[in-house]
């Protein structure tokens, strides 16, 4: 605390609830707890980063979010931000397909391909997915519900093409906790979902151990009212309770904690989310290594994309976001993120269109090329502030952490809405302050155009006709399928769903025979049966 | 007088349910009476609640683009529930080119993305129970 700054100041608190001091000195590094957990890149506790050369000798991957419409029209999106210089994937999926419905359901009608890219069996991954090299681009699937089918349709695919299970890399989402919370594309209740991801955790491990089967996500949490120190501890709490499911079966934890990665949000207060992310990577070592006992520097690793930001982007003066989505991303470039994305300027309107999400691309491309961003691990280390705020993040983290636990723990939680309904109050209060003022909002609570109507963004179009065309499509595959096969692959799944076995193998053998998503879904639902959502304000 | 009472439902599959509970908050803070439906409602399932609850207000909260074809769908049920003289509303992420579309539905507040709740506060209590 600096008293010759103090006297007739206001206070100002984070978001987080950290105050924020207006000058900062060694004393208070020391006062936080000193700088014995900085350490070095690539060295235990990882604060400053995961890897000893960083950016220099690997840039941040980047992976905007994209699909819409069918697969073939989605393949052509994908070649056009590869075209444009993005190397890796990250693959939208239209409601439908992530609930667990095919494209002939009626319950799906209106929504085929509006969000994202159709899939109904294994040949729409043949198509969306055709022509691009799997080794030189990896893919993530932003799938939770229905997840355990697109992973073993994406392994069916890569192993059809003749990719080594062993050596393929990728990543799913796969994080059904977050979606109870927020994102709701939850199909069973919340027992058997955590189950299934323990399954792709158990059969990855085994069969594809290069493959990331879980993308665990601070970030919707944080999208649906979470301060940044919530976001990461609720975060790990969830990542903490899948670690638990998959030692229940008798893993070592160095057996698949080096795949468990992380998705967290970057909009806000700048050094607050900088230093959220260097504390919450010598936490999560320490909590692999003291709690679980791991061995393995990777399985301490916290591995992450740090992008997005949508909650932060404005409706009002829509190109403000570019800027915006400029700032996001020189805090992930700060944090040391493993991968990044950025929401694109439009996203408060539509589904980013090709110049939209262009910007996007070129905003990281401009960080990576221009602004000296890979050139130095950690550039922010010691910093008076930095390191003081870290240690204090840190210790917000462990102390939501800890109430959580006390409360119960977070699956209990969750399923009974308690964590939603804190997260939802704080958005209320949030939306409160942004309309009085009290939290400032450029254009929208300040410097507000007179005239809206002059808003730059095009509408990404929805084809009424893809609906129809995958609908087709789909009668094609049952047309042709060996149906015997498929039957008995159901079967498999419906038994294998029963006896509680890891449903995995039964899963990758209906895929392969063409079964459907809502085919295997509803054998699943079967046994499962459905979330029914607790409605708590 | 009983509170206005207002049925606030998320059609369809969307899953983005952080504006529907801000804005329910908001109603119910107001002193409305507020059932809120939880996640993907059919048009079905918004007219029988409808009827059920014998809501003042109908509200949608839509964020995944599928609203036009949603309300094309519970426009003839709410009609053969006897629900035309309630209020009908909808918010979200709405493009301005459906706005015509939605009043012509019979949705006559339409709140999309940048509404203020007290916006629509105001409208529902001046114009619900006037029909």
């Amino acid at each position: 605390m600096n008293e010759r700054a103090k006297p007739e100041l206001k206070p100002v608190v984070n978001e987080s609830g950290i105050e924020v001091n207006p000058l900062y000195t060694e004393e208070d590094v020391e006062k936080s707890g000193g700088t014995k957990l900085v350490g070095l890149p690539g060295e235990y506790p990882f604060t400053r980063g995961i890897h000893r050369l960083m950016y220099r000798k690997q840039p941040w991957t980047m992976r905007q979010y994209a699909g819409f419409g069918n697969p073939a029209e989605t393949n052509q999106r994908f070649k056009y931000l590869i075209a444009n210089g993005q190397t890796g994937l990250n693959v939208a999926f239209d409601l439908p397909t992530q609930i667990g419905l095919d494209s002939d359901d009626p319950l799906a009608e209106g929504e085929i391909g509006r969000v994202g890219m159709s899939v109904d069996t294994l040949r729409d991954f043949e198509v969306a997915f055709d022509g691009i090299d799997l080794d030189e681009i990896t893919v993530s699937l932003t799938v939770n519900g229905a997840a355990a089918i697109l992973i073993a349709m994406y392994l069916a695919m890569a192993e059809k093409r003749g990719y080594d299970l062993a050596q393929l890399r990728g990543t799913a989402q796969n994080d059904i906790l977050k979606e109870f919370i927020g994102r709701g594309t939850w199909v069973y209740p919340v027992e058997p979902s955590i189950k299934l991801v323990g399954d792709t955790i158990e059969y990855c491990a085994e069969h594809a151990p290069r493959y990331s089967p879980v993308s665990v996500c601070g970030y919707h949490i944080r999208e649906s009212g979470a301060t940044p120190a919530q976001e990461m501890a609720y975060a790990f709490c969830i990542a903490k309770a899948y670690a638990d499911e998959v030692l229940k079966r008798g893993l070592h934890i160095d057996e698949f904690a080096g795949r468990l990665s992380y998705n967290f949000n970057i909009f806000g207060n700048i050094f607050e989310q900088v230093c959220k992310f260097r504390a919450g990577r010598s936490l999560w070592a320490k909590i692999m290594k003291e709690e679980y006992g791991a061995e393995k520097p990777g399985s301490m690793w916290l591995r992450m994309i740090a992008g997005g930001g949508g909650g932060g982007l404005t409706f009002e003066q829509p190109e403000l976001n570019i800027v915006r989505g400029a700032y996001y991303a020189l805090i992930s470039a700060l944090s040391g993120a493993q991968t990044m994305a950025l929401c694109s300027y439009d996203e408060a309107y539509t589904i980013p269109t090709e110049y939209s999400a262009r910007i996007s691309l070129r905003t990281m491309q401009i960080l990576i090329e221009e602004m000296g961003l890979t050139e130095t691990a950690d550039p922010l280390a010691g910093s008076y502030y930095v390191e003081t705020m870290t240690n204090q993040m840190r210790d917000k983290i462990v102390e939501i952490m800890a109430e959580t636990d006390a409360e119960g723990g977070i699956v209990k939680l969750v399923s009974e809405g308690i964590i939603q309904a804190r997260v939802s109050a704080q958005a209320y209060r949030m939306q409160r302050d942004i309309e009085s003022g009290r939290f400032p909002k450029v254009g929208v609570n300040r410097y507000r155009n007179e005239r809206e109507e002059d808003r730059p963004v095009e509408f990404h179009p929805y084809k009424e006709e893809d609906a129809r065309v995958q609908i087709e499509r789909l009668q094609l595959v049952r047309a042709e399928r060996d149906q015997a096969n498929v039957d008995q692959a159901l079967t498999r799944v419906h038994r294998d769903a029963e006896a509680g076995a890891n449903l995995m193998p039964a899963i990758v053998e209906a895929v392969k025979a063409y079964a459907s998503v809502g085919e295997i879904t509803h054998e699943m639902v079967k046994i499962y049966g459905r979330y029914r959502e607790p409605i708590r304000f | 007088m009983k509170p206005i009472k207002v049925l606030l439902a998320k059609p369809g599959l969307d899953g983005h349910d952080q504006g529907a509970k801000i804005v329910a908050r908001a109603l119910m803070e107001a002193g409305f009476e507020v059932i809120y439906t939880g996640l993907r409602q059919t048009p079905e399932a918004v007219a029988r609640m409808s009827l059920e609850e014998d809501v003042d207000v109908i509200a949608l909260s839509s964020m995944a683009g599928s609203h036009v074809h949603f309300c094309k769908k519970l426009k003839p049920l709410l009609e053969a529930g006897g629900l035309t003289d309630k209020l009908w509303l909808i918010g979200g992420c709405l493009p301005q080119q459906d706005h015509a579309t939605l009043h012509d539905l019979g949705f006559k507040g339409i709140f999309p993305t940048g509404s203020k709740l007290d916006a629509i506060v105001d409208y529902i209590r001046h114009n619900a129970r006037t029909a």
